[in-house]
């Protein structure tokens, strides 16, 4: 089969999803508690696949993801509440702020490696963080008050566009590049590729979907504060991505869709919860460090297409 | 005399961070690990201090003793069960790995004894004195006092012991120094013992300070040490006390000038300077990388 058909299928189905989940949600089958399971999985799912991107496929080891959350989350917020914009514009100017911020804290940043640059990102995020706190326009430590606008559409087609875009994105010319300076960067700078100019492409890209997932994130609840945008938030995003397997799209997919069900459930139980979340961590990286799905996507368990895809790692 | 109170105040701050970036650059240096459990260790020496004073009534000196001793048992345990078979694996799976175990020890000390702090009983005498118009602590002089003999401690052992030299010469080439008979797992065992030792006293000795306790403490500190030992020069023992101590002056000048919620933000402000302009930190060489 054509790849554009694959395409138009996969998006046929996904509207069917789409369908009947509205379908329910408006005949009230699923009531407030579900429809907000949901929106919940579908932001995470924004979250981990854009820092699936700057990971997965870029290998640039970010552990500050939450500081870009927290820019999207508050922009918008600024702007539906406090100045009036209509919230799909207000989802936009948070998702370019944020990508502006990840295009701040990555040109400096990524030229560190590894371990240098988990922590510099990781200190980013908190002066982001701290930034908000010490800002009383927006509440300061008490929070900002955010009208309840996220609808399931809206996350629905947010979750979408992130993963039609980065899906593409991986499968083009540059993703190829990306691809490249995850398994050698010193032989991609070799084969011509501008190295720094992708890392930092990935790193915008990726910022720019947390700031859409900050924008839905901040108006899923009434309130949002500096402390939801901490150091945990980042490991929770992180864990999406580890577990569903370094490099895999719809790895990331189903562990951000899993873990959040898990957690739900864990909800009363917040200490459980996090041993779990840490005891599958360490599990993982000790017997599979390549994650539940490797660097393999649940479309190649379907032979549609039997060409060889990029994107494998020999670890 | 302000500024010199301010300058007492930031050494004290910045010897508990020395101890604990002691423990962080010298795993860096050995195995080239981010130990983020690092600050958990702080935590747990902090706590086991607390239940040795306030519960068993010992002293300032055997809590002390006691909290390094557990720590480093702790230490060697998390070595030896997590990162000891990810030695070959790669950077970001043994980086995973030790997150994972941070937050495993904080979740775990929670699920035992609740999220709520703790205050810690006055074991040193707050008595103060005069001098240049500073108001120095007994506390003060007692931080200060305890980590210098440590670091003088450690800097015998390191230099001067047979198990020094092995750890020196683990770090400068692990596949020399076990051609060399030198047995690597038990030199690698060791630093982890030694800098979870420091980290434990450094935890008895904020608890002392700061007096108050809880399990999530060991987070800011623990990445702020790191910043210190960043700072120093990873890998370089000296730098990591010059660190420390830079750092600990930094921020209790931010908190002076009025700054005080901006204070952790400055530790993330200098990491950050240091990472672009100087990344081998103050007492590192430049090396370049070789493919």
């Amino acid at each position: 089969m054509k790849k554009s058909k694959i395409f138009w299928i996969y998006i046929a189905v996904a509207l069917v999803v789409y369908a009947i989940v509205e379908l329910l949600i408006v005949n009230g089958q699923l009531d407030m508690y579900y429809s907000n399971l949901f929106i919940t999985i579908a932001i995470n799912i924004i979250l981990a696949v854009s820092l699936h991107l700057v990971i997965g496929i870029t290998g640039q080891f970010s552990i500050g993801h939450a500081g870009f959350l927290a820019v999207g989350a508050y922009i918008s917020a600024i702007f539906t509440t406090n100045l009036g914009f209509p919230f799909p514009v207000a989802l936009i100017i948070g998702a370019i702020v944020a990508a502006v911020a990840g295009l701040i804290v990555g040109i400096p940043t990524l030229r560190l490696k590894g371990d240098y640059l988990a922590i510099a990102t990781l200190g980013f995020a908190e002066i982001i963080r701290i930034i908000f706190l010490n800002i009383d326009y927006v509440g300061g430590a008490a929070g900002m008050q955010v009208d309840y606008l996220t609808t399931w559409t809206y996350a629905f087609f947010g979750v979408l566009i992130t993963i039609i875009v980065i899906a593409n994105f991986t499968n083009s010319r540059h993703g190829r590049a990306c691809i490249a300076v995850r398994e050698d960067e010193i032989a991609a700078d070799a084969m011509g590729i501008n190295t720094t100019y992708y890392k930092v492409l990935a790193f915008a890209i990726g910022s720019f979907f947390a700031g859409l997932a900050g924008g839905l994130f901040a108006h899923n609840f009434f309130i949002i504060q500096p402390s939801q945008f901490g150091f945990l938030k980042s490991f929770d995003i992180l864990i999406y991505v580890v577990l569903g397997g370094l490099g895999s799209l719809s790895g990331a997919v189903i562990a951000a869709i899993l873990l959040t069900v898990i957690s739900l459930y864990l909800q009363d139980f917040p200490e459980t919860r996090m041993i779990i979340y840490s005891l599958v961590l360490i599990i993982v990286m000790l017997y599979r460090p390549s994650g539940l799905m490797g660097t393999k996507e649940i479309t190649d368990f379907f032979k549609f297409n039997k060409k060889a895809k990029g994107g494998k790692v020999n670890e | 005399m302000e500024w010199l109170q301010q300058l007492i105040n930031g050494i004290s701050l910045g010897s508990i961070y020395a101890l604990i970036a002691l423990g962080y650059t010298m795993v860096y240096g050995i195995i080239k690990l981010i130990n983020f459990a690092h600050g958990d260790v702080f935590m747990i020496g902090a706590f086991i201090g607390f239940f040795a004073i306030s519960r068993w009534d010992l002293g300032f000196f055997p809590a002390l003793l006691l909290a390094m001793v557990v720590c480093a048992l702790l230490g060697v345990f998390i070595e030896r069960v997590a990162y000891k078979r990810l030695r070959n694996a790669t950077r970001i799976a043994a980086l995973i790995t030790a997150i994972g175990v941070s937050l495993l020890i904080e979740y775990t000390t929670i699920f035992f004894r609740g999220a709520q702090p703790e205050a810690y009983p006055n074991v040193v005498s707050s008595k103060t004195f005069q001098f240049l118009g500073a108001q120095i602590s007994m506390q003060s002089i007692m931080i200060l006092s305890v980590s210098i003999v440590l670091m003088l401690i450690l800097q015998f052992i390191v230099h001067k012991t047979k198990i020094g030299k092995a750890m020196r010469a683990v770090s400068y080439d692990v596949e020399a120094a076990r051609l060399m008979g030198i047995n690597v797992d038990n030199t690698i065992s060791v630093t982890f013992a030694i800098g979870s030792a420091l980290a434990g006293a450094a935890g008895v000795i904020f608890g002392v300070y700061y007096t108050k306790i809880d399990p999530l403490m060991g987070i800011i500190p623990g990445v702020k040490a790191f910043v210190a030992a960043v700072l120093g020069g990873i890998g370089i023992i000296p730098g990591a006390v010059a660190g420390g101590m830079v750092l600990g002056v930094v921020e209790t000048i931010v908190s002076a000038l009025g700054f005080s919620s901006w204070r952790d933000a400055a530790a993330f402000i200098i990491l950050i300077l240091i990472l672009i302009f100087r990344p081998s930190g103050i007492f590192g060489k430049n090396t370049r990388e070789k493919v």
